[in-house]
């Protein structure tokens, strides 16, 4: 941790305890560390993700004494759990709407560090490991949406392992595809391996975001100005004014969970995973969990199967070096009058390509009139999807890039103190 | 703060609107459904004329299988009776499992043998296995309706407009011999026969049984069968709302009074 300690251990147990196993001194050192005093709303999904990470291990972990991960019963074992095991109608829907409801916590956290340049030095680490953090959440939630073997389960994974494939055999691509499915298809093999990593995933992540905390303690938090912190007033103590602020805002995120979860579980749930999984009948749109969406959009953007594949995975990749793309000096896009425009439309084409994932390629955005065969013809969603891509690669390869060192940077307060206080310095 | 209420709108509007993407083909009818919103439940005196015309016709070809008899007399379900808490002793759920004959067995000689239900027993399926059910239909499958409800888009509404939805084909639309035609169908060709005429059954309690009542009826019994802790939930959702409304007021007080003396 970064400063001195803050502990002072009073009794004789807590001093004896500290000489041998200083555990107490590592929770006081992690919740009493100084905080920019003017972090606003945005900074609570880091405790919000926390709180829904413990929801989904808790559910999780009961879940999995009840479930069967046989293809000849996963799906029954999902039934009994809604219908005959005690709140097992609460603890089912929980950990799926829960999972739901993290990737919606993961995508807002993730726009607030790009946004306000959380990302930049001297915080990359802390960026990278929250960017190894999500991809290990898309594979759990993508192994887990596997577990129920429903009709989008098997299809979805049928449709995913495939993209493995798309590497030339001489690559090796058909052996890694038949090591992932333990076979020759998706089949029981399959879900048996994913029900296992499924269960080992949450672990790996719970380690990660230790270390995520742990570089987080380094250099304390960002703050809306992007600004260091310089002086002890720039500060406040972590605890209680972010205790108290983030148990606040998790409360009125559980209230907007609770919302779907008692009143419309399924809103978020495709109603083909009702449809026990068949190998034999394709449904006729097999779509992903909407938090995939957007890279199933850039997946299906490009003509090429191999090239769909690395645009899919290269553009999760390229939020990896994004510390490094951001040239600008100046973190906070507050004082970045063209960076903030161009990050807005960022958000708005990240949301436009989900809306692409979620439509079939060949339906029209709006129609410009009809053609020789009277069919209408207009703007394919495959097309719009493809000027989508475009963008997405663009704002990271070219726009922050260049803009950082083009951009004129409107003036910034001397200290987060003084952001607060007005342009004088006055007494806290 | 009204940029940060229009940003989490925009979140929310993605959600919604990527869940709804997938919407029905035909227009279904939209019917006022008694369990749609965060407060409604199920219409108990629909759900028992629904369940039997379930028993009545749905029965001969499609299974239930995931529902037991004491399901019947449970907490939110059709034939809850308060005076029987405990639905394992409700005696209406013992007279309905009897009216049901159910494969048991081996016996201590090997063989298979029926017996009438008991209410542990979930409601036995019409054909010995997939096979059989495909050779005495004409090569389509009955489907399980446990779930059916939920199984389609908008699945209540679905069901209801697929049950009043046979049509005479219009000109031109060839159907082969036990096809039907219905447009809320996908593809419009059903190899269902109409399952419902005016009077298929005869109701107990007087209601007229016309094949749009009956459609009713039998959407209020599939529709608790596919979410049968429907109301429980319900209800313990709005004690978790308030609860979580309280504790909110009270964070965002002592929020308030923590950050009293610091400008932020």
């Amino acid at each position: 941790m970064s400063g001195p300690s803050r502990y002072n251990p009073s009794t004789g147990i807590e001093k004896w305890l500290d000489a041998r196993l200083p555990i107490i001194r590592l929770g006081v050192d992690t919740l009493i560390f100084p905080s920019p005093r003017n972090l606003n709303y945005w900074w609570t999904f880091g405790a919000i993700l926390a709180v829904m990470l413990v929801s989904q291990l808790i559910t999780g972990i009961i879940l999995a004494m009840h479930y069967v991960p046989h293809p000849e019963h996963a799906f029954d074992s999902i039934q009994h759990i809604n219908r005959n095991v005690n709140f097992g109608w609460l603890l089912q829907p929980m950990h799926a709407v829960g999972a739901s409801m993290m990737f919606l916590a993961v995508y807002i956290h993730m726009f607030r560090g790009i946004y306000y340049g959380s990302a930049k030095n001297p915080r990359e680490m802390i960026w990278i490991v929250g960017m190894v953090i999500y991809l290990l959440m898309m594979a759990a939630g993508f192994m887990g949406y596997v577990l129920p073997w429903g009709q989008m389960s098997i299809w979805g994974a049928i449709v995913i392992t495939n993209l493995f494939s798309a590497i030339p055999p001489e690559a090796a691509g058909t052996s890694v595809t038949q090591w992932l499915w333990g076979g020759f298809a998706v089949d029981g093999p399959t879900l048996n391996r994913f029900f296992s990593l499924h269960y080992l995933l949450p672990f790996l992540i719970v380690g990660m975001v230790i270390l995520h905390v742990w570089a987080l303690h380094i250099p304390s938090n960002n703050n809306p100005t992007g600004i260091s912190i310089k002086t002890k007033a720039d500060t406040l103590d972590f605890h209680p004014y972010y205790t108290v602020k983030d148990a606040f805002a998790i409360v009125v995120f559980l209230m907007i969970f609770s919302w779907f979860l008692f009143f419309m579980p399924d809103s978020m749930g495709h109603p083909d995973n009702y449809i026990p999984a068949n190998p034999f009948s394709t449904p006729p749109h097999i779509v992903p969990e909407w938090y995939y969406l957007p890279f199933y959009a850039i997946l299906r953007a490009v003509p090429d199967k191999l090239m769909g594949v690395i645009a899919m995975f290269g553009a999760i990749g390229v939020l990896f070096a994004l510390p490094w793309l951001d040239t600008s000096k100046v973190r906070s896009m507050r004082y970045r009058p063209l960076a903030k425009q161009f990050f807005f439309l960022f958000v708005l084409v990240c949301l436009g390509l989900g809306w692409c994932g979620a439509k079939l390629p060949s339906d029209l955005v709006f129609a410009t009139g009809v053609d020789a065969d009277g069919h209408a013809k207009g703007l394919t969603f495959v097309w719009f999807s493809r000027i989508l891509t475009v963008y997405y690669f663009a704002y990271f390869l070219v726009i922050l890039p260049i803009l950082g060192l083009v951009e004129k940077p409107k003036p910034r307060p001397a200290s987060i103190e003084a952001s607060v206080l007005g342009n004088s310095k006055g007494e806290a | 703060m009204l940029k940060r209420i229009a940003s989490f709108a925009v979140l929310a509007a993605f959600v919604a609107g990527s869940a709804i993407a997938a919407g029905p083909k035909a227009d279904l009818k939209d019917v006022d459904w008694s369990f749609e919103g965060p407060f409604g439940t199920y219409d108990k005196a629909s759900a028992q004329r629904g369940f039997q015309v379930y028993q009545e016709v749905c029965a001969a070809c499609h299974s239930l299988k995931y529902v037991a008899f004491y399901n019947l007399t449970d907490k939110g379900a059709p034939f809850y009776n308060p005076d029987f808490p405990n639905s394992n002793e409700n005696p209406v759920a013992k007279a309905i499992a009897k009216m049901f004959t159910v494969s048991d067995g081996p016996d201590e000689t090997g063989d298979m043998f029926d017996r009438p239900g008991v209410i542990s027993d979930k409601f036995p399926a019409p054909f010995a296995n997939d096979m059989a059910a495909m050779a005495s239909n004409g090569g389509a499958l009955p489907p399980d309706l446990s779930l059916m409800t939920r199984a389609r888009v908008d699945g209540s509404n679905y069901l209801y407009s697929l049950l009043v939805g046979y049509k005479d084909a219009p000109e031109g639309v060839e159907l082969s011999s036990g096809m039907s035609y219905n447009p809320m169908f996908s593809g419009s060709k059903i190899a269902m026969a109409p399952p419902l005429f005016d009077g298929s059954v005869e109701y107990s309690d007087g209601t007229k049984a016309s094949v749009d009542q009956m459609a009713k009826d039998l959407t209020q019994f599939l529709t608790w069968a596919a979410d049968p802790k429907m109301e429980q939930r319900k209800a313990t959702g709005w004690a978790v709302m308030l609860y979580l409304l309280i504790l909110a007021i009270l964070l965002y007080g002592s929020y308030r009074a923590v950050w009293r003396n610091v400008k932020h």
